[in-house]
């Protein structure tokens, strides 16, 4: 018996391998080395992420398959490698001071982090649906620990066993789907070769698949009616993973659904479209109206975080290179915006998370006028009004979902945003136009988490305004589709 | 004599199925986590029957990383049990309540 | 074909058939005698002191998990072994970066003092 051992090139993954290094490297030196000293960690982790944000970089271009057609070298896994490595680094910043407060600045929260990160990096990349799964898990897992930081937190446990339970949950969903393709395409799991595989004969089982495929995806993305884990889980976990897990969980879910659907079900569209289309207006609808009723903002930004869901899904309904590319921008778009309005809520949260209810803020522009109005920058992108990216992003999408003909789904975005405009003002309005209750006291600005404001405000603007070099970023990366 | 894969499937069905409702009636999140481990088992279950039917081994493989996977899920859900327990003194999942659902 | 499983079903019912035999004949034939001492659990040693069901320390728990974890590691080994000859030199090499990896997991469980009994 010989065995061919395909030909790879390490270089092709590289990314994954430079974060799992450095992961193992924290981990290692926090375990051996006397206690005390946990100020490498994060420096550690943002190395690796530079090095993989470089390594990333000098892959641009490249299109092809390698291990063994494992794993797609796309610009579509490279744009989105870019995605996490940024929100990922951006979390490290904005989680710094606020574990220190916790006492809780651990090394394994970095390398955690980092795991959680190549998880993502497999889901976007995986040309099998084997590594989708492993990435899902790879990062779920991580990310289940890290929403149980706190570990003498009853909430933040709480937070992480639901989490665990129903993302298992979901989980196994999702690999039933798995194994009904498997059996519908007659023994195979890669993207490429599944559309040729599904033949008519087994439309049923197909369709059974991919209906499992979605709520496992679905649950991840946090899409209604598999969003009851979300406003729990967010405000339970410690407020840097929840900005980590709104950001990064939701883009890698979306790349890998993206990715599935669009390579692997082009002959089904018609079929798979109409479920997402009433998951999108589900979605849209449930988040944003229960949204309003919020007073704590951890909630209210997982409220937020359900309706956005619902505007991507939009994207995918869409199924055309439009949709693909707004799915890209906006992922973007809301990964800035997000970390930045998560920055804000803990700079105001303070020692141990004191001031979470949205009335604290009342008073805000008065006292903090540089910080209200990082805050309110951020409200305005994520309810999508110009000139900052969520506007452009959200035109993208509904653009998008017009120029395929869904016009009805369209009109119900829009008005969509427009009920989240009000959610969202009124924050902006009690910072302004309401006198605090009583002195909001000091607020301690950490460098990291000023410079991660500064720089997911400036983004948000400045992609914004100029979204035309994204554009043309996202519209080369997506011709990888050939169905759309 | 081979065992037609539509044997295979019943039994992973069936077995999913149990899965599905035992997480969903159970009130001990230990017995929910083993429910979980049986309908990856069911899944597990569904490969290798379609693996030996379609004589490839994709399927036989992603078994032994879904096995893997189940096992560091639980190894995790026993560590955040013993944590909750530690707090709150309970495993019934309607006695989790500090979040509403 | 089901018949071919009849050998099976015959043995099964063999089995049971003379397991049941025994227990009827000892329990028709024996001699019984009920006194006090004999009719509580343990007929010898000490009696039983409060609930059967005590619970374990956690520390078992701790234990249980590293085991889930480094056992599945096996299930990768048995399928490198099959193929161990034509695998050659990349074969091990590979596996011995699973290993490796799977070290550090150990030596970071153990610098962080979680094998300490107390």
């Amino acid at each position: 018996m010989t065995l061919n051992i395909p030909s790879f090139n390490l270089a092709s993954i590289g990314p994954w391998i430079t974060l799992s290094i450095f992961a193992i490297a924290i981990l290692l030196a926090d375990a051996l080395s006397p206690k005390g000293n946990r100020t490498a960690a994060p420096l550690l982790a943002l190395a690796g992420l530079a090095v993989a944000g470089f390594q990333t970089i000098s892959l641009w271009g490249k299109n092809g398959l390698d291990f063994a057609r494992m794993v797609y070298v796309d610009n579509f896994s490279l744009f989105f490698y870019m995605v996490f490595i940024l929100g990922t680094a951006l979390t490290v910043l904005i989680s710094l001071q606020y574990l220190k407060d916790y006492g809780k600045n651990l090394a394994e929260y970095y390398a955690l982090l980092l795991f959680a990160t190549v998880g993502m990096m497999l889901m976007a990349a995986g040309a099998h649906l084997i590594m989708i799964f492993l990435g899902l898990e790879v990062m779920s897992i991580a990310v289940y620990v890290l929403a149980g930081l706190f570990r003498e937190d009853a909430r933040s446990n709480e937070a992480a066993l639901k989490y665990l339970v129903l993302g298992a949950f979901a989980s196994a969903f999702l690999l039933f789907g798995m194994a009904m393709l498997y059996g519908a395409a007659g023994g195979t799991l890669f993207l490429n070769d599944l559309p040729g595989r599904l033949t008519a004969g087994f439309k049923p089982l197909t369709l059974l698949a991919i209906a499992l495929l979605v709520v496992g995806f679905g649950f991840k993305v946090a899409s209604v009616p598999f969003h009851m884990w979300t406003p729990d889980v967010y405000e339970g976990a410690p407020t840097s993973v929840t900005a980590f897990m709104a950001v990064g969980v939701k883009t890698a879910a979306f790349a890998a659904f993206a990715r599935v659907f669009f390579l692997a079900f082009p002959t089904l569209m018609p079929d798979w479209t109409m479920v997402l289309w009433v998951l999108a207006v589900a979605t849209m609808t449930l988040g944003n109206v229960v949204a309003i009723a919020q007073t704590n903002i951890k909630r209210m930004l997982a409220y937020s975080s359900i309706a956005h869901a619902g505007y991507l899904l939009v994207a995918l309904v869409a199924a055309n290179q439009l949709g693909a590319v707004s799915l890209m921008y906006y992922l973007l778009a809301y990964t800035l915006m997000n970390l930045g309005a998560f920055g804000v809520v803990i700079l105001v949260g303070r020692k141990k998370d004191s001031y979470l209810s949205i009335y604290d803020y009342a008073g805000l522009g008065a006292q903090h006028p540089a910080l209200a109005a990082a805050m309110a920058l951020f409200m305005f992108a994520l309810a999508g009004i110009p000139p900052t990216a969520g506007f452009v992003g959200k035109f993208y999408i509904f653009s998008a979902a017009v120029k395929a003909g869904y016009i009805w789904l369209a009109i119900i975005g829009v008005m969509n945003s427009v009920v989240s405009v009000y959610y969202y003002l009124r924050i902006t309005v009690l910072m302004y136009m309401k006198p605090a209750e009583a002195d909001l006291g000091p607020i301690n600005f950490a460098p990291a988490v000023t410079a991660t404001l500064l720089l997911t405000a400036a983004g948000v603007v400045l992609i914004g305004v100029f979204p035309g070099f994204l554009y043309n970023l996202a519209l080369n990366s997506v011709k990888i589709f050939p169905g759309l | 004599m081979v065992v037609p894969v539509s044997y295979y499937l019943a039994l992973s069905v069936a077995l999913f199925a149990l899965g599905v409702i035992g997480v969903l009636i159970r009130r001990n999140v230990l017995v929910i986590l083993m429910c979980i481990e049986m309908m990856l088992n069911a899944v597990n279950l569904a490969f290798i029957g379609f693996a030996d039917y379609f004589k490839a081994v994709d399927g036989q493989m992603f078994v032994f990383f879904v096995m893997t996977v189940a096992a560091a899920e639980v190894a995790v859900g026993l560590a955040l049990i013993v944590a909750i327990f530690r707090n709150r003194a309970t495993v019934y999942v309607d006695e989790f309540n500090i979040l509403k659902w | 074909m089901l018949i071919n499983y009849l050998p099976i079903l015959i043995y099964m019912l063999i089995a049971v058939g003379l397991l049941g035999v025994i227990v009827l004949l000892s329990e028709l034939l024996g001699k019984k005698t009920h006194t006090v001492q004999k009719d509580i659990p343990y007929e010898c040693g000490m009696d039983p002191i409060g609930d059967a069901r005590s619970r374990y320390t956690v520390r078992f728990y701790i234990i249980a998990m590293f085991f889930i974890v480094f056992d599945i590691e096996a299930i990768f080994l048995y399928p490198w072994g099959v193929v161990f000859k034509p695998l050659g030199w990349f074969g091990l090499v590979e596996m011995g970066v699973f290993i490796a990896i799977l070290a550090v997991g150990l030596a970071y469980v153990w610098g962080k003092g979680a094998l300490e009994w107390e």
